[in-house]
């Protein structure tokens, strides 16, 4: 399987020229801030860049990436993002991977059942904030966690649960954040790749770890 | 291949196509008996197998539905997937890791050696390990297992330098990468292990046992095997004289088949295959088929299952290679003095990224979950295997509030962690710390059990018709000419990996049936 990653790749220039004002580049893959742009009429679309050098970086073609939304709207997209970060708290993983869980909730969202437990989570989650669920400048993270740790057996927050657990950890920009190295039977496996690399404990004795015959 | 017409009723009907009935399909062939087996799943090949977790689920994992009940913790947290088995030709030994143990001697007499335990349905086996050395030699060999048959063992990876390490050093004595049906050379036309990972994803490169590469085409040969994939069976019928007569079942395309039979062998794991028989039910066997002593569908083992993650400074990679690349068998012995009945064995165990997200803590989030992931390249884990209690209220029943896509009734999984479970899990997760502590980890994991792989016990054998559902064949006690040829039939779990014991059970089963048809018996 070729390496790529597998949301919409959005050529830098092609922001710009559209909307006349630069992207606000993500400084640190640690910043939660989610640049957007209303990129085509009546959809909505997350976006951000990729911060350079990074092994994710590295597969892409483009350090820019959108996903583009067909069933929720912008505050509910910010909002899944937001809780993803949440839920699933990893600091140096960037926003374009947490990017895929929304764009795979927006997807379920066909239905009106599914599409009304968003609007009630949401609606529930900027209560217990006062408003501020998506002021990602406002509430520390401490703040964020007890909100949904109070809420956790809400459909919505489920729903985003469960979604994260696929979404976040099954695409090759989380392959290569994390250390795994996937599709491996194109390369010939690991017997010349490092299946028994480890060098920071002695080897085991033939009789219980024989040589490759 | 053979085509065998449906109202030929010299043939053996075989349900299911993996270790059991895969196995026992061609055991029968080479013996120039006419078997037709019938495959719920589909066709696959090492060529299709896909590296990748949740597509490979998709395209092998039985996914029809099913519910669960009971205090066990699968229940809550795949409430509609009991059992990570295989609907596929070949079954689950296209996703099995390969760990190939004899069950010991004192296990197949589990009651007398562990006693009466309260709430626990033990009983002994109605064979002996004696019986069984000849037929285990020729799995052995059929399966080229490592370490017999002058096979060499498999090299070690990462995981296995870990977990072999941290043995020695909490004073275990039998640490090695273990007895293992996948090539460490080439052998009986499949190549050597590439130590690709992704064991429980279909081998893509042959190296591991499975009987949709080795036994279905080697019975295929024999121009005496007819494989129906696709055919997902829904009842055996009885006829007049209380036998088995024919099974119907639902073809690829949607059509309602009857299949005569002179033999019926259900090989469906034990979950379908009691399922199967409860289904199959009539005025003459109203409890279902062969359940006169009320047995079918109990004492529901599934092993007592755990695992131990373990994060160290430095890298691991513990996803490439083998996924059980070595194995501890010193706590698989009799040793009461531990607080419990019966053993376990330790293994090593790897996750892909994607299922290490889905399994490590199932439901977890937070920063204490994204720990783990943070760290998933700097991990080692094992797996837990030990002898659970059969308990006749751990059972397989229908649940006739929920129906399958064909409209029938699907299988509830009850099962209540037995009080000796418990204690043994807690005593296995404890010895996985030391051992992971030993080697220097900074951290470890207590993952809970995964849905079943090994299902077990629901048809067992017994030397009394009272008590069990089989006789030490495999044959029904109420139907002769209906066998139980999987997992179902184990009369105690053991604590060993299954899969050797049901190829070894199907091979000398076949010789049972093969003489019992010469005899004009069956």
């Amino acid at each position: 399987m070729p390496k790529a990653i597998p949301i919409a790749i959005v050529v830098a220039e092609t922001f710009t020229g559209s909307t006349g004002d630069a992207i606000p580049a993500v400084s640190s893959a640690s910043s939660a801030r989610v640049s957007r742009r209303h990129f085509l009429q009546g959809s909505v679309v997350l976006t951000g860049l990729l911060v350079a050098g990074t092994p994710i970086a590295l597969l892409a073609p483009s350090r820019a990436w959108a996903v583009e939304l067909s069933h929720i709207d912008q505050n509910q997209a910010d909002a899944i993002m937001v809780l993803a970060r949440t839920l699933y708290p990893h600091k140096t993983l960037p926003d374009a991977v947490y990017a895929l869980a929304v764009k795979d909730v927006d997807a379920k969202a066909t239905d009106p059942k599914t599409i009304d437990v968003i609007k009630t989570g949401v609606a529930k989650l900027n209560d217990a904030a006062s408003g501020k669920w998506n002021d990602t400048a406002s509430l520390s993270d401490a703040q964020r966690t007890a909100i949904v740790e109070a809420n956790q057996t809400d459909p919505f927050v489920l729903l985003v649960r469960g979604q994260c657990v696929t979404s976040l950890y099954n695409n090759e920009m989380a392959f290569a954040h994390f250390g795994y190295e996937g599709e491996a039977f194109s390369k010939g496996g690991y017997v010349y790749r490092g299946f028994n690399d480890l060098t920071w404990l002695p080897n085991p004795p033939a009789d219980a770890s024989p040589p490759v015959a | 291949m053979a085509k065998f017409d449906y109202n030929d009723d010299s043939v053996v009907v075989i349900v299911g196509s993996g270790a059991g009935g895969g196995t026992l399909a061609n055991e029968l062939c080479q013996k120039g008996v006419k078997v037709v087996v019938l495959e719920a799943g589909k066709r696959q090949s090492s060529a299709t197998f896909i590296n990748d977790e949740w597509k490979s689920f998709g395209q092998l994992a039985w996914t029809d539905k099913r519910t669960t009940s009971g205090n066990w913790r699968v229940a809550k947290d795949f409430p509609e997937l009991p059992a990570w088995i295989c609907k596929t030709v070949g079954g689950t030994t296209t996703h099995w890791a390969g760990a190939s143990l004899r069950i010991h001697e004192h296990e197949f007499k589990a009651r007398t050696t562990y006693g009466s335990i309260d709430q626990a349905n033990l009983l002994d086996w109605p064979i002996t390990l004696a019986d069984l050395q000849p037929y285990y030699a020729r799995a052995e060999d059929k399966m080229g297992v490592t370490r017999t048959n002058n096979i060499p063992g498999l090299p070690g990876n990462n995981n296995f330098k870990i977990m072999y390490d941290g043995a020695t050093k909490v004073g275990y004595k039998n640490c090695s990468t273990g007895h293992m049906a996948i090539n460490s050379r080439p052998r009986a036309g499949r190549g050597r292990c590439m130590q690709l990972g992704f064991c429980f994803q279909g081998c893509k490169s042959g190296a591991k046992w499975s009987t949709l590469y080795t036994e279905i085409p080697a019975g295929e040969a024999t121009g005496k095997l007819e494989l129906r994939p696709e055919s997902h069976v829904m009842r055996i019928e009885t006829n007049a004289a209380g036998k088995a007569s024919s099974v119907v079942y639902m073809d690829a395309d949607g059509k309602q088949q009857r299949q005569r039979a002179r033999v019926v062998c259900v090989a469906g794991n034990s979950i379908e295959t009691p399922r199967l028989l409860l289904l199959s039910e009539s005025s003459k066997h109203p409890d279902g088929l062969a359940n006169s002593s009320g047995q079918v569908g109990r004492n529901y083992m599934r092993h007592t299952t755990g695992s131990v993650f373990g994060v160290f400074k430095e890298p691991v990679h513990f996803y490439r290679g083998t996924v059980m690349a070595g194995i501890i068998t010193d706590e698989a012995e009799f040793n009461p003095k531990r607080g419990f009945a019966g053993g376990y064995e330790m293994e090593t165990i790897s996750l892909g990224l994607p299922f290490a997200a889905a399994f490590f803590d199932p439901g977890a989030w937070g920063s204490d979950f994204t720990y783990y992931m943070d760290n998933y390249a700097n991990t080692a884990g094992m797996w837990i295997v030990g002898e659970d209690m059969p308990r006749e209220t751990n059972r397989v029943t229908l649940n006739h509030d929920v129906k399958d896509q064909v409209g029938l009734p699907v299988a509830n999984v009850h099962y209540d962690d037995h009080p000796n479970d418990i204690a043994m899990r807690d005593h296995a997760f404890k010895q996985g710390e030391a051992i992971y502590a030993a080697a220097g980890a900074v951290k470890t994991l207590r993952t809970p059990p995964y849905p079943s792989t090994h299902n077990l016990g629901t048809c067992r054998m017994s030397a009394k018709a009272s008590d069990g559902v089989c006789n030490k064949h495999g044959q029904t006690f109420d139907v002769p000419n209906l066998f139980i040829s999987d997992g179902s039939q184990f009369t105690t779990s053991a604590a060993e990996n299954p899969t050797l014991t049901i190829v070894t059970l199907a091979i000398r089963q076949s010789d049972y049936i093969a003489d019992q048809m010469k005899r004009r018996n069956i």
